[in-house]
């Protein structure tokens, strides 16, 4: 038995899941103890999309402090306006969009990886400056009017087997394979090794560049992915529609128990932290809280989760 | 030796003649009193915003939390400090005490200020919404008095910018305190080791932002007279912006005020030139990010340069 | 009032397993240039960052002025005592002007009109110790080229405002300066004992040190083995004090058959930039050492070849001196640690084999002896000479046939390097080459070849059966143009 718990102590997903299903059991009980089955299923389905965003976020702050992907949301956006529009409502054409929105997004991935490489701008402004172009060209290619998914398209993305959400079955297969990514390979153990100490990967022959590229990349295609998903989901692409993913995606990152400071992504833990996000709005509007109060609940529990974490990294002298 | 120092202290003013040339050029009406001071409107709280931002930039961090700030601000000024002036400005003095919170958190425990300040951009932005939900509220007379006063000869929003700037470039760039504040972005190992004290200085840096943040958000609400949670989020990149094309960088405690105070101007026209070139609006966000990448590529090509030499 | 400026009686500071400084006395009297003179790990700089305060020694006395302190010590107080410090990492903040420098060390210089005062204080220092440079109180320190900043440095140390000057230390003082600089400072510092400033000065270069001293102290090993007035020693007898009568050094015995010398050589290198000068080569089956006093081009050498900026056709691997920065993954496991240069072997059907990485890994806790019962616990459990075989493990585990090796050895305990070095002797046996980067000279005695670097080049290299400690030595202080 003690073994257990210390292994369960050391499982740093753990925590985000245990607030999870608390928060799960107050949003129940503010319902007047009816309805659970479907506050969680409903946290399902959103929580998926987050959790697709997520994962490339994650693998970006990975690779060391100072990283992060601010256009997830630009990125997000222009995938799933191109996708509506070739598809155009058509089942035939669902692969073509998605080729197209998916091929959009890596070359996003590949122009932010530039700029951070060949301008030298820190990954935070670059992402930040290629986000108000990619918007842009978002809102100028999805003129007006809001073209509806194909229907394949949307029943996968809203469609569910005994309440649990075919996305997020497919999404949860995707988090096996990105966390087997991050451990088993090559790529995944550089990126880890980056994060912990950059100057040690080079000298240990890692290919400290390329992995870096393929994050920017990774990054980039997973917010196409989510951006073609969540249009199928809401019934289009809203130019809106990457709103609220800026911060979420971080904040599941933080919450779920990563190291801001790089050197070890926690996969698990982004399902933890984005159910855990999506139950407490939840809870919160059951409770009859006014939607200021999710927003600043939210900002506290990112600052709190980090400076208890602290900085992992010693402060180099 | 100085010429790429001259070249990058002159970068602002270059791009500032070239959009205010380029505004002329497509929209001759605006060469005029009137013209300029509704063009340069906004300049005053960008300016303001930007140099709050610029304060945290010498120090070696970033604030992503300054646009909900300003906005918050906004929104206190309009509700609370209307109706109980003294209740409404000891909420404004907590403001820009929680920013020194916020930085002696960040210092002490080693943080990273981009992921801290998008948390607390969140909180402010929480606040807002909850005391004011939809735009309302109205600007104290006083506000709106400073701001839309008609100077003679040259407008308010540039003799405004021009004071602001001056008054922190004499702070920052002249005083003994500034000489530390700097060093402590440029060497604070060498800062602690001589027994300045590295914390103390983070936090006071962290208040002057938070103060002028409080300052950007009464200005702007003197300006749009009612109260919007939403109304400076674009802020945040402005200010970065803003500090960027005024010569400042990231790192190393190397910033501009004057610069930065011109750089704020650039955007603000740059908003209104975009409007006048009919540029689909669309595009509008993106030129503002396309700016910000030319004016970085070009700083890259003159440090190698620079460096070359 | 004493004689005395500051005294240190029975100084100890050890650095976990290292003994950087094992009882060490000095003393400095009012006016009085003390040489310091030692080779590497001899704990000068050690003993500089105790008198400084930036580190509390484990044991012993200060006194300043022949009363003891009475606060803790620390840099505060030190400075506020009168004693301030060059050292060679400079600690100029690049974005201020050479006058907003001084205020940083200057508290006093604040109110109205400090910025006329700082150009003054700063301007006539620079003006009395350098007569003759065009430094201007305005400019910025990145703007000034390395020479200058160290101008601005050292004539910084030297400006009075509230504190008295009682005791300056310039730890390689004219390490960028120019020849001109370099005697000015010297006469300075003539010039400035003779007003009663106590001056340690650290340099490499014996010449500066014998013509500019009172007095020399030559340390050895954290303890002080030799003091006398500057007239009695010459180059020489100063060597001869720095190096060991150890008679081991000198007998390499045929404990191991060296390489043939028509093995296929392996690597050829320049360390000068411009191809000049003497090469470096190495090869198959060779252990290649490259001595000479730490910071003179051995680091930039090997990082050169791994980089691949030198004539190499074989895989390299990098085993790195200081772990902390350059070698540990702190957040791993050991085994993690141990193979992350070599998954490519370890993978099957595209993913890396979690069994045979296991395997690996206990393989390598037996050949070289890793203390611990479990590979999966983080390496930070390990001592220090354990992590620091597991840094070797990571390098001989890869494919690499050449192994380069920064000063791996620095800080670990007698017994690990003994075990080490039969290892390495082992792997050369079969084939692997190594370059071996040391800044202690017994370890040299395992080499095939030894090349001695001096201010970037290679001012000597030695065949093992004509090596000699006094030979390191005297190419180690090579001062005539290498």
């Amino acid at each position: 038995m003690k073994g257990l718990l210390s292994w369960l102590r050391g499982q740093r997903w753990i925590g985000s899941f245990l607030a999870a299903g608390l928060v799960w059991i107050l949003a129940v009980v503010f319902a007047g103890g009816r309805g659970g089955g479907e506050i969680l299923s409903s946290a399902l389905a959103f929580a998926t999309f987050t959790v697709i965003v997520g994962l490339g976020q994650m693998m970006v702050i990975t690779t060391g402090p100072g990283n992060v992907d601010l256009s997830i949301p630009a990125t997000m956006t222009l995938s799933g306006v191109i996708a509506m529009k070739l598809m155009d409502t058509e089942s035939a054409r669902i692969l073509v969009g998605t080729a197209a929105a998916m091929g959009a997004s890596f070359v996003v991935g590949v122009a932010n990886y530039a700029l951070i490489r060949l301008l030298r701008i820190p990954p935070i402004i670059a992402t930040l400056s290629s986000s108000f172009l990619v918007l842009s060209t978002a809102i100028s290619v999805g003129r007006g009017l809001r073209i509806k998914p194909p229907p394949p398209l949307a029943d996968f993305a809203t469609a569910r087997a005994f309440g649990v959400p075919f996305a997020a079955i497919a999404v949860a297969a995707l988090t096996v394979i990105i966390g087997l990514t991050l451990t088993h390979t090559i790529y995944g153990r550089t990126v880890a090794a980056i994060g912990q100490n950059e100057r040690a990967a080079w000298l240990a022959g890692l290919d400290v560049r390329r992995t870096r590229f393929a994050t920017y990349v990774l990054s980039a295609m997973l917010a196409g992915l989510c951006g073609i998903l969540q249009s199928g989901f809401s019934g289009g692409a809203a130019l809106n529609m990457g709103d609220d993913f800026l911060l979420a995606s971080i904040a599941v990152v933080v919450i779920g128990g990563t190291s801001v400071a790089g050197g070890r992504g926690n996969v698990p833990g982004i399902w933890g932290a984005a159910l855990f996000m999506y139950l407490l709005v939840t809870m919160l509007n059951i409770f009859g809280a006014s939607p200021g109060v999710r927003l600043i609940m939210t900002g506290l529990i990112i600052i709190a989760v980090i400076a208890v974490a602290g900085s992992e990294n010693p402060r180099r002298a | 030796m100085t010429n790429p120092r001259l070249l990058r202290a002159a970068l602002p003013f270059l791009t500032l003649a070239i959009v205010l040339t380029a505004t002329f050029y497509v929209q001759p009406r605006t060469m005029s009193y009137f013209g300029l001071n509704l063009m340069l409107q906004y300049a005053v709280p960008i300016a303001l915003a930007t140099i709050a931002q610029m304060f945290i930039i010498t120090v070696n961090d970033l604030d992503l939390s300054i646009g909900p700030f300003v906005g918050l601000v906004g929104v206190i000024a309009a509700t609370v400090l209307n109706s109980s002036p003294v209740l409404g400005a000891a909420a404004l003095m907590v403001c820009v005490l929680a920013y020194g919170v916020v930085g002696a958190l960040i210092h002490v425990r080693n943080l990273p200020s981009i992921v801290v300040t998008l948390g607390l951009s969140f909180v402010w932005l929480g606040i807002s919404v909850t005391m004011l939900p939809s735009p309302g509220g109205k600007a104290p007379a006083v506000l709106k008095a400073i701001m839309t006063v008609q100077t003679p000869y040259v407008p308010f929003p540039i003799l405004a910018a021009v004071a602001i700037g001056l008054v922190v470039h004499l702070a920052l760039m002249t005083t003994s305190f500034g000489v530390v504040a700097r060093g402590a972005g440029g060497n604070p190992k060498a800062l602690a080791r001589a027994g300045w004290s590295m914390l103390g200085t983070k936090v006071v840096m962290y208040m002057l932002a938070g103060l002028f943040g409080l300052l950007a958000g009464l200005a702007l609400l003197g300006l749009t007279t009612s109260a919007d949670a939403h109304v400076a989020d674009r802020y945040t990149l402005y200010s970065i912006a803003g500090v960027i094309l005024g010569g400042g960088e990231f790192i190393g405690g190397r910033i501009n005020p004057i610069g930065a105070v011109v750089g704020a101007l650039t955007l603000a026209l740059a908003g209104a030139f975009l409007i006048f070139l009919r540029i689909s609006p669309d595009w509008q966000i993106g030129a503002q990010g396309a700016v910000l990448i030319i004016v970085l590529a070009l700083r890259a090509l003159a440090s190698t340069r620079e460096k070359s030499l | 009032m004493s004689t005395e400026a500051i005294r240190l009686d029975g100084v100890e500071k050890s650095f976990g397993a290292v003994r950087a400084l094992a009882g060490v006395d000095l003393v400095v009297a009012v006016g009085e240039c003390l040489g310091l003179v030692g080779h590497n790990g001899a704990g000068k700089s050690t003993l500089m960052h105790v008198l400084a305060g930036a580190l509390l020694p484990d044991a012993g006395t200060l006194t300043v002025g022949g009363t003891e302190p009475k606060a803790q010590w620390s840099a505060a107080a030190s400075q506020a005592a009168g004693i301030r410090c060059v050292f060679q990492e400079l600690s100029l903040c690049p974005n201020l002007s050479v006058a907003e420098n001084a205020r940083i060390t200057h508290a006093s210089l604040r109110g109205f009109g400090w910025k006329g005062r700082a150009r003054a204080l700063i301007c006539a220092k620079l003006d009395e110790i350098f007569p003759g440079h065009r430094i201007a109180p305005d400019d910025e320190i990145a703007q000034l080229p390395i020479g200058q900043r160290q101008m601005v440095e050292i004539a910084r140390a030297f400006t009075v405002t509230t504190a008295p000057l009682r005791l300056v230390i310039l730890d390689e003082p004219t390490s960028s300066l120019d020849a001109v600089a370099a005697g000015q400072l010297l006469s300075y510092i003539r010039k400035e004992t003779a007003r009663g400033t106590a001056i340690i000065l650290i340099s490499h270069i014996l010449g500066e040190i014998l013509a500019t001293s009172d007095r020399i102290v030559v340390m050895k090993d954290g303890k002080q083995v030799a003091a006398r007035p500057a007239p009695a020693f010459d180059r020489s007898s100063l060597m001869a004090a720095m190096g060991s009568d150890l008679k081991e050094v000198e007998a390499r015995g045929d404990r191991w058959q060296s390489p043939k010398a028509d093995a296929a050589v392996v690597v050829r290198a320049s360390p000068q930039r411009d191809g000049g000068g003497s090469e470096l080569v190495v090869r198959e089956g060779e252990i290649v050492g490259l001595a000479g006093l730490a910071g003179h081009g051995q680091t930039r050498l090997l990082l050169q070849i791994f980089a691949g900026h030198a004539d190499v056709d074989r895989p390299v691997a990098f085993v790195a001196g200081d772990r902390q920065s350059e070698g540990v993954f702190n957040l791993w496991s050991i085994a993690e640690n141990v193979t992350v240069a070599s998954l490519r072997a370890l993978i099957r059907r595209g993913l890396i084999n979690v069994a045979a990485e296991a395997k690996l890994a206990r393989a390598w806790r037996e050949r070289i002896g890793i203390r611990t019962s479990d590979m999966g616990r983080n390496i930070l459990t390990l001592s220090g000479g354990n992590q620091q075989k597991v840094l070797f493990a990571r390098a001989l585990a890869s494919d690499a046939r050449i192994i380069l090796m920064d000063d791996p050895m620095r800080g670990v305990d007698i017994g690990t390097k003994l075990e080490v070095y039969a290892m390495i002797r082992a792997e050369a046996a079969s084939g692997r080459s190594f370059l071996w980067y040391t800044t202690e000279l017994d370890e040299l005695t395992h080499c095939d070849k030894v090349y001695v670097f001096w201010n970037g080049k290679i001012s000597d290299s030695i065949e093992a059966a004509d090596f000699s400690e006094q030979r390191v030595l005297r190419a180690s202080f090579a001062e005539s143009g290498a």
